[in-house]
């Protein structure tokens, strides 16, 4: 069991920076995310601390070690890996028993732990298999299986859910959550799904760039965005932008950005509504219909509305309001201002 | 295997007779070599020659095998068989180790090396059998295994073969086993060791076959008879000027010197094909 402190961490390639500096103190016991989209530097982060990339500058301690020169094994983690990395030709019991076997635990003490691994995991029947017996899931599984016998303080988690299917991901999810609160121990996951971001997160990290654009609660990152980055990144979907000259009667900086997101805005009467535009398409999901209108600037807005009420036809004349305490507002830089 | 459908047409038939044919035409020479085998020096000499097999197989192989011509053909299947497994077993654990190193190290120079060692693939033995010769013979190697054996152990084709595999092996599968706390060499021989066994099961047939072919190498740093292998020795065998060759011997020692590479695609043959169904990765 141990926190992880992350101290200023930088990475470069060459000449080439791709981590920026990012700090953070995890708690011990605490489930953190890092959402970004591909090539924001998430994965690189997560295999620094795991000790696959050396740490350009900054410090990264795990409980009271600073583990910057310390090989992966005698860094106290466990990671789960995108495609699994399962040993093909060893069964399920040896994939999981190999890093004590290497560690030197007693025989005994290595198949008691790997029995109850197995059992959390429901991987029983399947010990003696070879992870090509298995289906995706339980290969998923044998993979936390794999971290878990080692009773690691950390665990890294890289994509795990991206080679599963749409289904077996929200179940595999529900599992990690189920787990890990179970376990208690302190977990580090990747993703550049932020539905996977906002339901697993106690608190989670958006990135873009190399750059760590918001760290906070799920809750308080959806409603307060630090950046228009984030606002886009997160929630699907994304927040609606547009410049204040498509708002009426706005009277702020003229310089920014304003965003609300689609859930924000209902369809209203022209004497109410202050934005504008012509409907182009509308998407009916079923429990919600998403109405596309295009604005006279030509920029677009998406508007999420229940099921049930009546969407407009495509070319219809339309108009939309919001709440004033949903506007976002950014100033030219993307940062937050309201 | 359940889940293939065979279909019995004409082509069935056609496609076993072409295959049953051209089995015949290839197996017709080997049968009259073993048929000759089995008779008399005048039988053979008297035409027509004869198509069943004689009764002079035992005698035959007897003679062969203790006496031979100039040496006994047990010894030139000794001689034959040390080099051919010290052949493949050294060209399989050199160029796994380099193909190991040129694809998980880094180090200086890496990619010089990597051609370096590609660039003798174009130089066959026969192009530096000289200078070759010439350091073996320095170092007193002559008329020794290992002088049969050194000079042909490096082998490019094995380590880009190798190679072009590792490359194949997911990374993360590297990265894990390093979370795992396996040093570079656990992981060479507990993961990548056992992933590469059909790739070396292949390459044994294929270097074994290759080693007890040699006939070149042998003939020219072999002169004791008694460290002739058998490939040169048969041609050894055939008489020079007016001698009458003892041809139930010779074409006895050419129905031995088949038999242990025969034995190998054989037993070889099982594993190979339980490597093409376990394709695991």
């Amino acid at each position: 069991m141990a926190g992880i402190t992350l101290d200023s961490v930088r990475k470069s390639f060459g000449k080439n920076e791709v981590i920026h500096g990012i700090d953070i103190d995890i708690r011990d016991g605490e489930f953190i995310v890092i959402v970004g989209p591909s090539g924001c530097g998430k994965s690189t982060l997560l295999r620094m601390v795991a000790g696959l990339e050396t740490v350009t500058s900054g410090d990264i301690t795990i409980g009271d070690r600073r583990v910057n020169d310390l090989e992966p094994m005698d860094r106290d983690i466990a990671m789960v890996f995108q495609n699994y990395a399962l040993y093909p030709h060893m069964s399920v019991f040896q994939n999981m028993a190999y890093g004590l076997k290497i560690a030197g635990t007693p025989k005994v003490e290595i198949e008691r732990r790997v029995a109850d691994t197995a059992k959390l995991l429901q991987l029983e029947d399947f010990l003696e298999r070879r992870p090509r017996q298995l289906s995706g899931g339980q290969r998923q599984r044998v993979a936390m299986g794999r971290a878990i016998v080692r009773q690691p303080s950390v665990f890294l988690f890289d994509e795990p859910l991206s080679n599963l299917d749409a289904k077996l991901r929200v179940q595999m999810r529900l599992e990690i959550k189920a787990l890990q609160q179970k376990l208690g121990v302190t977990s580090l996951y990747v993703t550049h799904d932020q539905v996977e971001a906002m339901t697993l997160a106690e608190r989670m990290i958006v990135m873009n760039d190399g750059v760590a654009e918001q760290i906070g609660e799920p809750r308080d990152v959806y409603a307060k965005p630090a950046t228009n980055f984030v606002a886009g990144f997160i929630g699907s979907p994304p927040m609606n932008f547009f410049g204040p000259s498509a708002l009426k009667g706005y009277t702020g900086d003229s310089g920014g950005t304003l965003g609300v997101r689609p859930e924000h805005l209902t369809l209203c009467d022209e004497t109410r509504g202050r934005l504008s535009g012509v409907a182009k398409y509308t998407e009916v999901l079923g429990a919600e219909t998403l109405v596309h209108l295009v604005m006279n600037n030509g920029e677009s807005l998406t508007i999420r509305q229940d099921g049930d009420s009546p969407a407009p036809d495509p070319g219809d004349n339309c108009f939309a309001d919001f709440e004033s305490s949903n506007l976002n507002v950014f100033d030219s830089q993307g940062r937050r201002v309201t | 295997m359940s889940g293939m459908v065979e279909k019995r047409g004409q082509g069935y038939w056609l496609t076993h007779v072409t295959l049953i044919t051209g089995v015949l035409i290839i197996f017709f020479p080997i049968y009259l070599a073993f048929v000759a085998s089995t008779v008399t020096q005048p039988e053979i000499v008297k035409p027509p020659m004869p198509l069943l097999p004689g009764d002079h197989f035992l005698e035959n192989y007897r003679e062969a095998l203790v006496s031979g011509i100039n040496a006994p053909v047990w010894r030139m299947l000794l001689n034959s068989t040390l080099m051919a497994l010290g052949i493949a077993l050294g060209k399989i654990i050199i160029s796994l180790l380099s193909a190991f190193a040129i694809v998980y190290f880094r180090f200086p120079a890496k990619q010089f090396f990597f051609w370096l060692i590609f660039l003798t693939l174009m130089l066959p033995v026969e192009v530096r059998i000289v200078p070759t010769y010439e350091v073996v013979a320095n170092f007193g190697m002559l008329n020794s295994y290992s002088g049969l054996i050194l000079p042909l152990i490096a082998s490019a084709t094995a380590t880009f073969l190798f190679r072009q595999f590792f490359l194949t092996v997911p990374d993360e599968l590297a990265e894990a086993a390093r979370v795992d706390g396996a040093k570079s060499m656990r992981f060479f021989i507990d993961i990548l060791l056992p992933m590469s066994r059909t790739n070396i099961a292949a390459l044994f047939v294929i270097l074994f076959i290759y080693g007890w072919n040699q006939y070149l190498w042998p003939l020219l740093v072999t002169t004791d008879p008694q460290m002739n292998t058998i490939v040169m020795g048969i041609k050894q065998m055939f008489p020079s000027g007016d001698d009458i060759a003892n041809w139930p011997v010779i074409m006895a020692t050419a129905m031995l010197a088949m038999l242990p590479p025969i034995t190998v695609v054989l037993f070889m043959q099982k594993l190979f094909i339980k490597g093409l169904i376990e394709t695991e990765k």
